[in-house]
């Protein structure tokens, strides 16, 4: 079958692998993007509406973030993709001068909007803030992004919820497969904007291996996992992870959509994945929560009035040079300073993890790392997860 | 801890000097104090804080905030300053919130009430002088009763203000005298008397009289007294105080304002009205540069078209929306005529915000209540905020009170943000 091309034979490929974990599928790399190099294993914050939630460009880029997230479908209605444009582009809005990533706003239609309904031509939608009706098609997603600049695009895919069954399914891994081929004919700068692809296939084996074969067929820079992460059982979830990243070529990056839990980056990572995203880790910033290797405080609660340490001794992020438990606990009842204190921190805790695998892939020692992050995250080893020992049992890491 | 006057012409020029546990801060006087809230500049950490420049160096810290939080700095005994995260900040402990609003009616002979998160707290000299030494603040004002702000209070509660704030001055000087946490700080005493003359010289003179650190002249926050007898007030009263110990008020924070408080006398402020212009979604933008530089002159045009601009578009909509509070001084950024406005928030400023961002993007911060919105609110409003005192001094140091004077006031009687259509 003669699949669509990007544009010309393209630039040198987005990934350069450094090193690759000689048991599991981990590897270390580098993507090659136009607004600067981003070492990977990555984690991306989320700046949904062109802001990383309270942290300032410069705090970011201060924490190692050298790419992060904006939402289509929210930087699409407030303040419209013509605003971004005569603004010069979401780098230029957000005054952000590393990458960025937008996703194709079809996620967020689908599962923020109750009254949307979904074609062959696109998703259509009334807008909450207008009430006009608005059809997202392919090349309405793509024309969007297009505007917004940012580095990684993503195709617009039919999104059905990962516990979802049945003839729906196929429906919305078919339509997605078509739906790649329109965006790739409608992405107008695909030598600075990278399109991916999104495999579907929901939890199903057969779909998700059919869309794979359609997949990568394609020219496209990189390939995400979507349709997972959804609440769908972890024993499912991993399966469908690895049966993804069996398929995938070795030479493009493998971004793994909403995940964001540490153990999961890390048995992702050992069953190959190069990129994550998650709400998560600023998200529960904002409800008093640090996370720490251990697994996380809950700084609102009373244990921590008089606990006069760091949220974690061996973080050397802002907020723990400065500040201790005590303080951010009377904090974090009144004021907004307070969950800036642990954005800053989670995000800080998410990079560095991601750092430490990267350079444990580069010592050829990741399957040691893994071992010490299990026993630090759960203690026993009876407290690891099943799921996570029988995931890594399949990338080839055992606990002994 | 000294002040050092160099020159008193309309105004007191000079330096704080002494400061802190090591004695080696300084404020430049006329100045103000950083604005704190549970010890935390709002809305910016550490980082954020570092990049506004000029900030003061001594913070103020809100009793209410802080004594929820006795028993926790007993406990750690290392003092509030090292406790918050300043461990180099020079501490200024005041007895109420200057934006928290606190309710007539609460005080008596022996306790004076606090608004805390948790609601009212009662507090006794003995029990203020514990909190003071957990705390151990560079600077704190002594429990006082203020509770003359409410408009017509009449001579007898005037004079209780003041008999009531002496005592509790006499029995804090004895406790402070007695308490070695506390021997390396300073005392402000209150200077109290609501609107009645003999009852605010009564005060002042009493209180010079005793071996008070400074002095804070209190009862002088609202709009409840008419300004002519305000301002006579502080003139009388800063006359009777000794040249050498700084005087602070509290609750006076807009431009005009502290300007003419500044002519009577007045050496500190408070910085909580950058916080309230943050609050309300607005930026500061008043001029205070009257240097006959002609490129400054183009940037304060500019300044004063956006002041004129204010409300003089028929968007009734956004107006109505905005805080009746909004002052000639800054402008609302929640106004749609800022969503496609890509200049900086101020033209000229050498902020962090102004430097990298355009009042669109803080519109869109706004107006999908996203956080970044008041951090960059923050940073820009102190900022401005900080320079405009430092502008204070140098017109005092050139002779130019007047001038500065003149602009600022003229600015003052510009449409205000919240006029109504048509006015
Ligand atoms: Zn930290
Ligand atoms: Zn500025």
């Amino acid at each position: 079958m003669a699949a669509p091309m990007a544009a010309g034979p393209g630039p040198a490929p987005l990934l350069r692998v450094v090193a690759e974990c000689g048991r599991s599928r981990a590897r270390a790399g580098e993507l090659r993007l136009p607004h600067g190099p981003v070492p990977c294993p990555v984690f991306m914050p989320v700046g949904t509406r062109g802001t990383a939630k309270g942290v300032t460009a410069a705090q970011l880029a201060a924490l190692g973030c050298r790419i992060c997230l904006g939402n289509t479908y929210h930087l699409g209605t407030r303040p419209g993709p013509e605003l971004v444009q005569r603004a010069g582009g979401l780098h230029s809005f957000m005054d952000w001068p590393h990458n960025l990533l937008t996703d194709s706003g079809g996620f967020q239609m689908v599962s923020l909007v109750e009254l949307s309904e979904v074609t062959e031509e696109g998703v259509r939608f009334r807008s909450p803030y207008g009430g006009e009706e608005i059809l997202l098609s392919p090349e309405k997603s793509i024309e969007i992004q297009n505007a917004l600049g940012a580095d990684i695009v993503m195709q617009l895919d039919d999104v059905v919820s990962s516990t979802t069954t049945g003839p729906r399914v196929e429906e919305a891994m078919h339509r997605s497969v078509r739906w790649l081929d329109r965006c790739i004919a409608a992405n107008r700068r695909p030598e600075r904007q990278n399109l991916f692809a999104i495999i579907q296939g929901g939890l199903d084996p057969a779909l998700r291996t059919q869309c794979l074969e359609e997949m990568t067929r394609r020219d496209v820079p990189g390939f995400a996992i979507g349709g997972l992460s959804g609440g769908e059982e972890k024993d499912r979830f991993w399966r469908m992870v690895k049966l993804s990243t069996d398929r995938l070529p070795r030479d493009k990056p493998r971004y793994l959509m909403g995940v964001g839990y540490a153990t999961d980056l890390v048995v992702c990572v050992a069953l190959g994945c190069d990129m994550f995203d998650c709400v998560f880790p600023t998200r529960t910033a904002r409800f008093g929560s640090a996370l720490v290797p251990w697994g996380s405080l809950q700084l609102k609660n009373k244990q921590f009035a008089k606990d006069f340490r760091p949220i974690d001794e061996k973080c050397r992020c802002p907020t723990c040079q400065r500040h201790s438990r005590a303080y951010l606990h009377a904090l974090v009842r009144s004021e907004t300073a307070a969950l800036h204190h642990l954005t800053v921190h989670n995000i800080a805790y998410q990079l560095n993890l991601m750092g430490s695998i990267r350079e444990s892939i580069l010592a050829q020692r990741f399957p040691e790392f893994v071992r010490e992050f299990l026993s630090t995250m759960y203690g026993a080893r009876e407290r690891v997860p099943a799921w996570v020992l029988e995931a890594l049992g399949a990338a080839g890491i055992t606990l002994d | 801890m000294k002040v050092k006057l160099c020159g008193v012409g309309g105004g007191r020029l000079g330096t704080l000097v002494g400061l802190g546990r090591s004695g080696a801060a300084a404020l430049a006087l006329p100045g103000c104090l950083l604005y704190t809230r549970t010890g935390s500049a709002p809305h910016l950490t550490c980082d954020t804080l570092q990049a506004v420049s000029g900030v003061p160096a001594v913070a103020q810290l809100t009793l209410p905030t802080v004594a929820e939080l006795h028993e926790v700095l007993e406990e750690y005994k290392e003092g509030a300053a090292k406790f918050i995260g300043m461990p180099d900040a020079v501490l200024y402990c005041s007895l109420h919130d200057p934006v928290a609003p606190c309710p007539s009616g609460y005080n008596t002979n022996k306790t004076v009430s606090l608004w805390g998160n948790s609601g009212r707290m009662e507090m006794t000299a003995s029990k203020f002088m514990d909190i003071q030494r957990a705390i151990q603040p560079d600077w704190f004002q002594c429990i006082s009763d203020g509770d003359t702000i409410s408009g017509e209070v009449g001579r007898k509660r005037a004079k209780k203000s003041v008999d009531r704030s002496l005592s509790f001055l006499d029995v804090c000087l004895q406790l402070l005298e007695k308490s070695p946490e506390l021997q390396g700080s300073v005392m402000f005493g209150a200077i109290e008397g609501g609107d009645i003359l003999e009852e605010r010289l009564r005060s002042a003179r009493e209180t010079a009289k005793r071996p008070v650190g400074g002095f804070l002249l209190d009862g002088f926050q609202g709009c409840a007294m008419a300004k002519e007898t305000k301002l006579k007030l502080i003139a009388s009263v800063t006359a009777e105080l000794p040249e050498d110990k700084p005087r602070i008020i509290h609750g006076v924070g807009k431009p005009d304002e502290v300007l003419e408080c500044i002519e009577r006398g007045v050496d500190i402020f408070e910085s909580f009205f950058p916080f309230q212009v943050t609050e309300r979604g607005c930026a500061l933008v008043f001029s205070y540069d009257c240097h006959p530089d002609p490129e400054a002159a183009v940037l304060k045009q500019n300044g004063a078209q956006d002041l004129d601009k204010n409300g003089a578009e028929k968007d009734q909509d956004e107006i109505a929306k905005a805080d009746p509070e909004i002052t000639p001084f800054e402008i609302f950024l929640k106004d749609k005529r800022y969503q496609d406005d890509f200049g900086p928030l101020l033209e000229g400023c050498t902020c962090y915000c102004c430097q990298r961002h355009t009042r669109a993007y803080v519109h869109h911060l706004l107006v999908t209540n996203e956080l970044l919105a008041g951090v960059l609110l923050m940073m820009h409003n102190f900022q401005h905020y900080f320079s405009f005192f430092s502008a204070i001094r140098d017109a005092l140091r050139d002779d130019k009170l007047d001038q500065l004077k003149n602009l600022v006031f003229r600015q003052a009687l510009q449409g205000p943000g919240n006029a109504k259509p048509g006015q």
